[in-house]
C-alpha cells in the first residue's frame, strides 16, 4: 500500500463478555471506513494475523482478575502509545469485581472441586488500577457511537467528545417522561454518566447504572428519593453493585446501605 | 490418583512444547486461537507417530456467576446473565427468564413467547452472521481475516455485515440495544416496541433473507475436508417449531426428557487444563466411572458421555421441523437429513439464519403488541429449569429461589462446556489422518478445526457450584 503508513490499532482481552469489542464489530456501516483509516495491528476475536508492536491505540477490554493478566497488562501498556479502556469491566472492574465484597477466598475453594488448577486473584480491578491508562470509555456495554469518536479523536490528536454528565440530561433532551417524577419508578439516571441515550427510560423502566457513576453524583440524595419510593436499604445496596460496583461513588453508597 | 497440572512450566512430562518452526515437530500449539470468543488454546501432543493428546486448553479467567447470583433478586438475574456472553446476551436473558417463571410457577402468555421468539431471532441472524463471515469463511479461501477478504471481495463482507445489521437491528427495536438488550425481564418485556417501530426492520429483513439464501449458496462451495464422525447430538425438540426457545432435551441416541430431568442425565465435571468445566452425558457412562472429586480424567471415562449442541445437532435432529422453502435452500446446498462433518457446519449455520429470517418476518407480521408487556410473577420458594438454544447450542440454567425472592442457588451450562469434549476428541481423530501435512499448514487447519464449533470461550468460563469432600 502506497502512502504514509496507517496508525495501527490492537485490541486486547481481559476477564469479559467480549461485548465490547463486539460494539466495534457492530460498527457495519462504518467497518470498511475503519479498516482503511487504520491498519488492525492485533485484534485476535477478528483476525488470525499479527502485526508486532507498538501499537498508536490499544483499546483493552475487561478487568484483572489473573497474576498472569496482571502481568499481560503491563506489556500491552509498553507496547502501547495510546491505551483507552473500553466498558466497565476495563474501566470499574465490571460484574465481577462483586467477588471483591465477599469474605476473602469465599468464591473459589467452596466452589471448585480442584481450586489449586485455578490461577484467579481475589479481586477484579480496572486497568488503571495497574498501568497508567489514556482515556476510560464508560458502559457494559460501550455506546457504539462514543467508540467511533474516541478512536477518531486519538486518531486526530483531540480529546474524546464523552461527557461527564448525567443521564436525565440525555434523557430530557430525547423529550421522554421521566419514569421516576412520574411513574415513581426507582431510576439511577440522576447519579449515572450519559451515553446510552437514555435507553431505560425509553423503556420504561428506571436505568441501572450501567455507565457508571457521572463526574459529581449526589448518591445520597437518590437513595433517599429510592427509600421514598418504597425500596428497601438492602434493595438500593444492590442497584449501586452492579456492573460498576468497584466505582467510588457507587461502591460507597452500596456500603452505606449495607446493614449495620 | 496423581492429578497433574498442566499450567505452562509445572509438569513437562505431560506436554512437549516446542516452538513453531521447530525441526522436531512433536507437538501443535495454538497459544492464543483467534477469531473465537474469548480466550483459548490448543495442544495436540504426538508421540512416534500416533496422537496422544488432544486438549483445548481454555484460561479465560473465571467470574464466578454462579457465585456472585446468590443473594441477587430474582428479577436481576437476567441481566445479570446477560453479562456472561456479549455475543449472545439474548439467549442468557431468555434461559433466565424461562427458568425463573418456572420457579415461580407462573405461566407466560403466548404473544410475550413470540416476542421473546422474535428477538431470538435477531441474535441468531446477528451470531451467525459473524461468525461465517468474519470469524469461519475466511478460513475457507485462507485469508486471515474477514477484513483481508474484504481487500479482494468487498461485496462479500458488504453482504454479510448487511446481514448481521438486520440481526442486530431486530434486537434494537425490540431490546433497545444489540448487546445486553435493557428491555427483557422476568415476565416479558419493559414495553412492548410498537407495530410502527417494528415495521421499520421488515424491509431489512426481506433483503437479510435474500441475503441469507446467496450465503447458503455460497458457502456450499467451499472446499471441505473429508473428515465425518459418529455424533451423539444433543438439542431441543419441539413438536410444531424448530428448536430455539423451548422444547425437550433429545438426542440420536434415545434421550427424551423434559428440561427439569437435565441434571440427572448429565454431569459438569473439572478438568486441569481448562477453566471451563466439560459437561458429559452420562447414561452411556457405567456407573462407577463418575470419579468423586468430580474432576475428569479422560483416562476414566475413556471418551464416554461425548455429545455435541449447536446447529448440526439442532438441524440433524429437526430439519423436518424447517419450512419447505428452507429445507429446498438445504437439499441444493448438499445438506441430507444430518451433518457429521464439523467443517460443514457452516452450511448449516447459514441454513439457520435463512430460517431465522424467514422466522422473523413470519413472526413480525404477524405481531400485535402484547397487552401487557409481561406477567406478572411473584416469587416463591422453589427451583426453575430452563433451557434454550443459544446460536452455539443448548444453554441450560437452573436456580433455586427463596421465599423473599433472592436467589438461593444458580447453575448455568453454556454450549461450549458440552462441547469441549468432543472439540477435543474431533482433533485427536483429525490430525492423526494429517500427520504428513507441514506444520503451519496443520496448525492453522486445526484451528479451523476448532473454530467449526463456533466456540465461545467467554461463556464457558464459569463456575459450578460443588460439593467438595474436605475429609
Amino acid at each position: 500500500m502506497t502512502g504514509p503508513p496507517r496508525p495501527t490499532l490492537a485490541v486486547w482481552k481481559f476477564a469479559s463478555c467480549d461485548g465490547c469489542q463486539l460494539t466495534l464489530l457492530n460498527c457495519e456501516d462504518e467497518l470498511a471506513d475503519i479498516a482503511a483509516s487504520v491498519q488492525v495491528a492485533n485484534f485476535p476475536e477478528a483476525s488470525r494475523e499479527v502485526i508486532a508492536g507498538p501499537y498508536d491505540l490499544s483499546l483493552v477490554e475487561g478487568s484483572i482478575t489473573t497474576p498472569a493478566d496482571a502481568e499481560r497488562i503491563r506489556a500491552v501498556r509498553d507496547a502501547s502509545r495510546f491505551l483507552v479502556t473500553i466498558g466497565a469491566c476495563a474501566s470499574a472492574g465490571g460484574i465481577q469485581a462483586l467477588r471483591n465484597f465477599r469474605e476473602a477466598d469465599e468464591y473459589l475453594p467452596v466452589v471448585y472441586a480442584r481450586p489449586d488448577y485455578i490461577d484467579t486473584l481475589r479481586t477484579s480491578t480496572p486497568i488503571a488500577d495497574h498501568v497508567g491508562v489514556d482515556f476510560e470509555l464508560r458502559g457494559c456495554p460501550i455506546d457504539r457511537h462514543q467508540l467511533l469518536d474516541v478512536i477518531s479523536a486519538f486518531l486526530h490528536g483531540r480529546k474524546p467528545s464523552v461527557p461527564g454528565y448525567s443521564v436525565c440530561l440525555e434523557c430530557k433532551r430525547a423529550g421522554i417522561t421521566c419514569v421516576m417524577v412520574a411513574h415513581g419508578t426507582p431510576c439511577l439516571g440522576p447519579v449515572t454518566q450519559a451515553g446510552c441515550r437514555a435507553l431505560c427510560p425509553s423503556c420504561a423502566r428506571g436505568c441501572y447504572g450501567c455507565f457508571g457513576p457521572m463526574e459529581t453524583p449526589n448518591t445520597a440524595a437518590l437513595s433517599a428519593r429510592w427509600r421514598e419510593l418504597g425500596v428497601s436499604r438492602p434493595d438500593v445496596g444492590r442497584a449501586f453493585r452492579t456492573f460498576n460496583a468497584n466505582s467510588g461513588p457507587f461502591r460507597e453508597e452500596a456500603e452505606a446501605n449495607d446493614a449495620p | 490418583m496423581t492429578h497433574h497440572s498442566d499450567r505452562p512450566g509445572q509438569d513437562e512430562s505431560i506436554q512437549v512444547r516446542l516452538k513453531a518452526g521447530s525441526v522436531q515437530a512433536l507437538s501443535i500449539k495454538v497459544d492464543a486461537l483467534t477469531r473465537v470468543e474469548g480466550e483459548g488454546g490448543l495442544q495436540v501432543t504426538v508421540r512416534d507417530g500416533r496422537v496422544t493428546d488432544a486438549r483445548l486448553n481454555i484460561y479465560e479467567p473465571p467470574r464466578f456467576f454462579e457465585a456472585l447470583l446468590r443473594g441477587r433478586r430474582y428479577t436481576e438475574v437476567p441481566d445479570i446473565t446477560s453479562r456472561i456472553c456479549g455475543i449472545c446476551p439474548i439467549a442468557y436473558q431468555m434461559s433466565a427468564c424461562q427458568a425463573i417463571e418456572d420457579a415461580c410457577g407462573a405461566a407466560i402468555p403466548a404473544p410475550i413467547l413470540d416476542l421473546r421468539r422474535l428477538i431470538y431471532c435477531g441474535e441468531w441472524i446477528e451470531s451467525h452472521a459473524l461468525h461465517i463471515y468474519l470469524l469461519h469463511a475466511p478460513d475457507f479461501l485462507g485469508y486471515s481475516s474477514g477484513l483481508h477478504m474484504a481487500q479482494d471481495r468487498p461485496d462479500l463482507l458488504a453482504r454479510g455485515l448487511r446481514l448481521k445489521k438486520a440481526g442486530n437491528r431486530l434486537m434494537e427495536v425490540i431490546g433497545g440495544r444489540a448487546v445486553h438488550p435493557v428491555n427483557v425481564r422476568v415476565g416479558g418485556f419493559y414495553r412492548a416496541p410498537a407495530r410502527r417501530d417494528l415495521d421499520g426492520v421488515r424491509a431489512g429483513l426481506d433483503q437479510a433473507r435474500q441475503d441469507a439464501l446467496e450465503t447458503v449458496r455460497w458457502v456450499a462451495g467451499f472446499p471441505f475436508p473429508d473428515f465425518s464422525q459418529d455424533y451423539q447430538f444433543v438439542s431441543l425438540r419441539h413438536p410444531a417449531d424448530y428448536p430455539i426457545t423451548a422444547g425437550r432435551v433429545v438426542s440420536n441416541r434415545g434421550l427424551d426428557i423434559a428440561v427439569r430431568e437435565y441434571d440427572q442425565h448429565f454431569t459438569e465435571m473439572q478438568v486441569p487444563h481448562s477453566t471451563a468445566l466439560h459437561s458429559v452425558l452420562h447414561d452411556s457412562l457405567p456407573d462407577d466411572s463418575v470419579p468423586d472429586d468430580s474432576v475428569l480424567h479422560d483416562s476414566e471415562l475413556d471418551g464416554g458421555g461425548t455429545y455435541l449442541v449447536g446447529p448440526m445437532a439442532r438441524y440433524s435432529l429437526n430439519a423436518g421441523l424447517l419450512p419447505v422453502t428452507v429445507m429446498d435452500a438445504a437439499r441444493a446446498a448438499g445438506l441430507g437429513s444430518t451433518c457429521t462433518n464439523p467443517f460443514r457446519s457452516i452450511i448449516v449455520r447459514a441454513v439457520e439464519t435463512l430460517y431465522a429470517c424467514e422466522e422473523a418476518i413470519r413472526l413480525l407480521d404477524a405481531y400485535q403488541p402484547p397487552q401487557p408487556s409481561w406477567a406478572e410473577v411473584p416469587p416463591r420458594a422453589g427451583t426453575g429449569y430452563g433451557a434454550t438454544e443459544a446460536p452455539r447450542g443448548l444453554l441450560y440454567h437452573r436456580y433455586q429461589i427463596n421465599a423473599d425472592g433472592t436467589v438461593a442457588a444458580a447453575t448455568i451450562i453454556p454450549p461450549t462446556s458440552q462441547n469441549q469434549r468432543v472439540i477435543e476428541s474431533d482433533l485427536r481423530a483429525f490430525v492423526a489422518d494429517r500427520l504428513d501435512l507441514p506444520h503451519d499448514r496443520l496448525t492453522w487447519e486445526c484451528e479451523q478445526a476448532v473454530r467449526s464449533y463456533d466456540p465461545c470461550i467467554s461463556c464457558a468460563a464459569h463456575f459450578l457450584d460443588l460439593k467438595v469432600d474436605r475429609s
